[in-house]
Parts: C-alpha cells; structure tokens; sequence
C-alpha cells in the first residue's frame, strides 16, 4: 500500500469541520460585535447567536440552554464544577469530593489543590476493564460528601462508565453528581435528565469544532460559586467578553453531532471493529485494553509484549500515521499512565501501550494500512528487543 | 518529544542489531519496570573490539543511544572503549532531550557491563578496572 497520512488520534484533536468553520467565520469580521452591546444589531446579532449555540449544545444532552455555560475549555469546565461546586453554599460545608482513580489530569489535579485547600478527597478504584467499582463508591459516601465525579468515558482506553448507575447511588444519598464528558459528548448518547446528571463538562475541540471553547452543563437550582468575575457574562457565572466566534462553532460542531450520531457510532464503531479484530488476530502477544463492549466507538487502545511505546509512535509517524501511547518515555517520567496503572496493568505491560482513535474522517483503507505498518513494525522492533520471546 | 536529525537515523536504521554467534562478552543494563533493557554483545580479540551488537528493550532514544555506542566503540581496544562517556554519545547525536539523557548513561553502562563480563570471562575480577558496571538498579535509578 502506498505511503498515506492517517490521523488516529481524534481523542487528541479533531480538525474543524468545514460547516463549523463557515458558520464561525463572519464573528471574526463583519459580525464581529460584543454580545453585552445590546443597544445596537451588531451586538444583538453576537448575543443572539451564542444564545442559538447553546440551545444547540444543550440539545445534544437533554438539557435547557440555561443550563450551559460556556468556558475556555472542557479543562476550565472540569474546574468550574469541582471547585465551584465544593465552594458554594450547596456543598453545605461538606468537604468530601470523591472521584475515581482514571480520571483526567484536569480532575485529578483540580481535586489534588482542593485537597490542599483542606477538603477530604476520596479516589476510587476501578475493575481492570477501567469501570469505577460501585461498592466502593457507595461506601465513600459518608455524610460529609458533597459532590461525585466521574467521568464518561475513558481518554486512554475508551471505557464508558455506568453513568446511571452511579447517578443513582448518588441521588439516593443526598450527593451530587459531576461528569468529566470531554471524551463523549458528541460521540455517545448522553440525556443528563434520563441519566440524572447534575454537571457535565464538555469541550469543542474533540467534536471538529476548534480549541479554546468548552462547555459546564449545570442544572438548574445549582448556584456555583464564580471564580472568574468580572462583566458578569455567562450570567455572572463565568465573566469575560464571550468567544462568540468559538462558541457559534461549538454549538453547530454539537448540532451536526447530535444530528448523525446514530450514523457516525455506527461507522465509526465499525472501523474500531475491524482494527481491533485484526490487529489481535495478526499481532501475536498483544491485548485490547478497556472495556471489550462498554467503550467508545473511536477508542482501540491496546499493549503490546516486549515493545516500549514510544518506539510504536515513533515508527508509526514516521509511516504517516499518528497515534498515542500512555508509555512512561511519552510521560518524561518513571511510570506509566495512571490509567494503565490503575487497571492492574503492570509496568512491564504498560510501557507498550499504544491507543489509536478514530473518527468519521478515517477510512476501511486507513485502517488496513495502520495494521499492515503495525504488523511490520512490532515484526522489526521485537526482533530488536532483548526481552521478545516467541 | 523532539528529536535531533542523527537521533532519528540512529532509530530509524540502527547499527549493528541482533545477537552476535561468537560473542565473547555480554552486558545487559536496565530494567523492565524503567521501561529500558540494553543488552550488548561484543567479539573481542587481542584487547580490540573486532565486532559488536545490541538488543534493546526501550524508547526511540534507548534504541539510538545503543546504536551510536556500539559504532563508537567498534573496532576500538577496551581501553579506548573504557572511556567512552555517555555524554560522548549524547555528542555524537546532535544532543539528547533533557528527558532522555539517562538513555546514554545505560549505553555507557551497557558498554561497560559488557566489558566487565569479557574480563570475568579471563577470571580477572573487572571491579578495579572499570569500577561501577551500572548493572546494579541503584545506579540505574539515580540517573532518572
């Protein structure tokens, strides 16, 4: 097969869809108005248009447009909710946040200077598919507990986590409910009035609108205590002059989401199918991880014996393709991911981690051509490999 | 995680890979837990390194720092490849991401364990001649 670029790493990034760059376009020039300059049609046009954008991110979820509030980021979401949430008068000066061991580093360190700040945290183990175990979530909540997060799904290995189950466990004791959804949104079904969700974080740049944009789904009656004042935009929950550009792209990337995600899962799904069945049938001594059902349609991520990971991207760049690894050498640190970690993987088994990540842009022939270079590559390298036994 | 030019040739298309039949020295460094293994054969005769090869177990610069040390020290005498330094090797590519500089310190050591283990080979304890072999996890560690 000739030489071909594949991008497979859309948990990474997606480029912006062209719809969504046409739509966002005119707010960089001639609509280009200050959404709180409501004494003239310039600025009436800007507010009317982030209003239209997020009735359309809150469609995709089940939710009311009042309930969305826009951020700088699905990072500053996460931020806003745990740090928000736990300082506001709901929290009712409880101060146990409990969360789970995979959780993205927006989370886990957001709640690490909550802990310095004096709040009691709580990290939950998962099962080796990446699943929060629910037992122990239900014996972390104690009477101090105010707020639960756990994510959707899985940024490394594609596991989606029993949302409503936890929803209510939680409910049923009293305690809120947060959900890290960067990884989902637009990509699975998720009704956060179904499910029972009470915050949901989002961002735009997973779902083909560009970096810089993200979401806080809050339900109504939660007051979060603001951290960025100011203007008062974003009904003074989040003050700063609104990235009407960014957000209008947000809120049509979510609509076209919303409107063939039946159609995408399926494709989608289908493609991580076939990679996963033939990479595991072709390449000897390796594993998926995650969840075999439970994960997201794009997530195939897997490891590989006697093989560092970073060795996998390299040679895979250097075949066109882009991929991720959670390897220790991708890290700059000793240790592995601390997701493969905390699945039970071992840091033997860890090191040779590789995640590939499709979308509606990859193809049957991208696909084929990720395996046929895999298959070389692992063939060249283990035999290069002091710990490589057949 | 950036790479100089040589790094890259040196990974792309490593020298002297695979196990060498008649190898009369082998030091092996590192280990899995750290995520790198270096394992060097060498061929010795009349106290020069007539012919070398590695396997290695680790990153892009694991793998280049091997292949760089072994074309460093071939065809050299053991006191010549004796002073082979990792930051000799991190030279001779065009520089090594901070990260990564532990990746050279094995090469050196791997070297070294290799030679250790030709004059264990002679039944002359290799201690007072080349002090440290690094394969000990201590030193392995420190360098991280």
């Amino acid at each position: 097969m000739d030489k071909r670029f594949v991008y497979a790493d859309n948990a990474a990034t997606t480029p912006v869809a062209a719809e969504v760059l046409s739509k966002m376009l005119p707010y960089f020039t001639g609509e280009f108005g200050n959404p709180s300059a409501g004494f003239y049609s310039l600025g009436q046009r800007a507010k009317a248009a982030i209003e239209e954008a997020r009735q359309q991110v809150a469609n995709v979820i089940g939710a009311e447009a009042k309930e969305i509030i826009f951020t700088g980021s699905g990072t500053e979401a996460d931020n806003m909710a745990l740090r928000g949430f736990m300082h506001s008068k709901q929290a009712k000066g409880r101060r146990r946040l409990i969360t789970s061991a995979i959780e993205h580093h927006a989370i886990l360190h957001t709640a690490d200077a909550l802990k310095e700040e004096g709040f009691n945290v709580v990290v939950l183990p998962v099962d080796n598919y990446g699943v929060v175990k629910l037992d122990a979530l239900e014996n972390a909540i104690n009477e101090d507990t105010a707020l639960v997060s756990i994510m959707t799904a899985n940024n490394e290995i594609g596991t989606v986590q029993p949302l409503r189950e936890i929803a209510d466990i939680c409910h049923k004791k009293g305690v809120f409910f947060h959900t890290d959804a960067v990884q989902a949104f637009g990509h699975i079904p998720i009704n956060v009035k179904e499910l029972g969700i009470d915050m949901l974080s989002l961002s735009g740049h997973k779902i083909n609108a560009p970096k810089g944009v993200g979401a806080l789904y809050v339900r109504s009656g939660i007051a979060l205590q603001s951290y960025i004042t100011g203007g008062g935009q974003e009904k003074g929950r989040r003050s700063g002059t609104e990235n009407v550009a960014g957000i209008v792209a947000l809120g049509e990337a979510a609509r076209l989401k919303g409107e063939n995600m039946e159609r995408e899962m399926a494709y989608v799904g289908s493609l991580s199918k076939r990679l996963q069945e033939k990479v595991l049938e072709r390449i000897p001594q390796c594993a998926l991880t995650g969840h075999p059902e439970n994960r997201l349609p794009g997530n195939s991520s897997f490891v590989f014996a006697a093989i560092e990971g970073e060795t996998l991207i390299m040679d895979l760049n250097l075949a066109g393709i882009c991929a991720a690894t959670g390897s220790a050498c991708s890290t700059a640190s000793l240790d592995p991911s601390h997701v493969l970690m905390s699945i039970g993987l071992s840091h033997e088994r860890a090191h040779g981690s590789l995640r590939l990540t499709l979308d509606v842009m990859n193809t049957e022939d991208d696909v084929d051509y990720i395996v046929e270079n895999l298959e070389k590559i692992l063939e060249r390298r283990r035999k290069m490999s002091p710990v490589w036994e057949e | 995680m950036e790479y100089s030019n040589k790094v890259m040739d040196h990974f792309a298309n490593p020298r002297n890979v695979g196990e060498l039949e008649d190898a009369n020295a082998v030091g092996q460094v590192g280990n899995l837990k750290c995520g790198d293994i270096m394992k060097i054969y060498m061929k010795i005769e009349d106290d020069i390194i007539k012919d070398i090869s590695f396997k290695t177990f680790g990153c892009g610069a694991a793998i280049a720092t091997s292949s760089m040390a072994t074309e460093m020290v071939k065809g050299k005498t053991i006191q010549e490849a004796l002073k082979l330094t990792n930051s000799a090797v991190v030279e001779a590519l065009e520089g090594l991401p901070p990260a990564k500089v532990h990746c050279s310190v094995l090469a050196e050591e791997a070297i070294k364990a290799a030679l250790a283990d030709y004059y264990k080979g002679k039944g002359i304890d290799p201690t007072p001649i080349i002090g440290c072999t690094g394969d000990c996890a201590h030193c392995h560690g420190e360098h991280h």
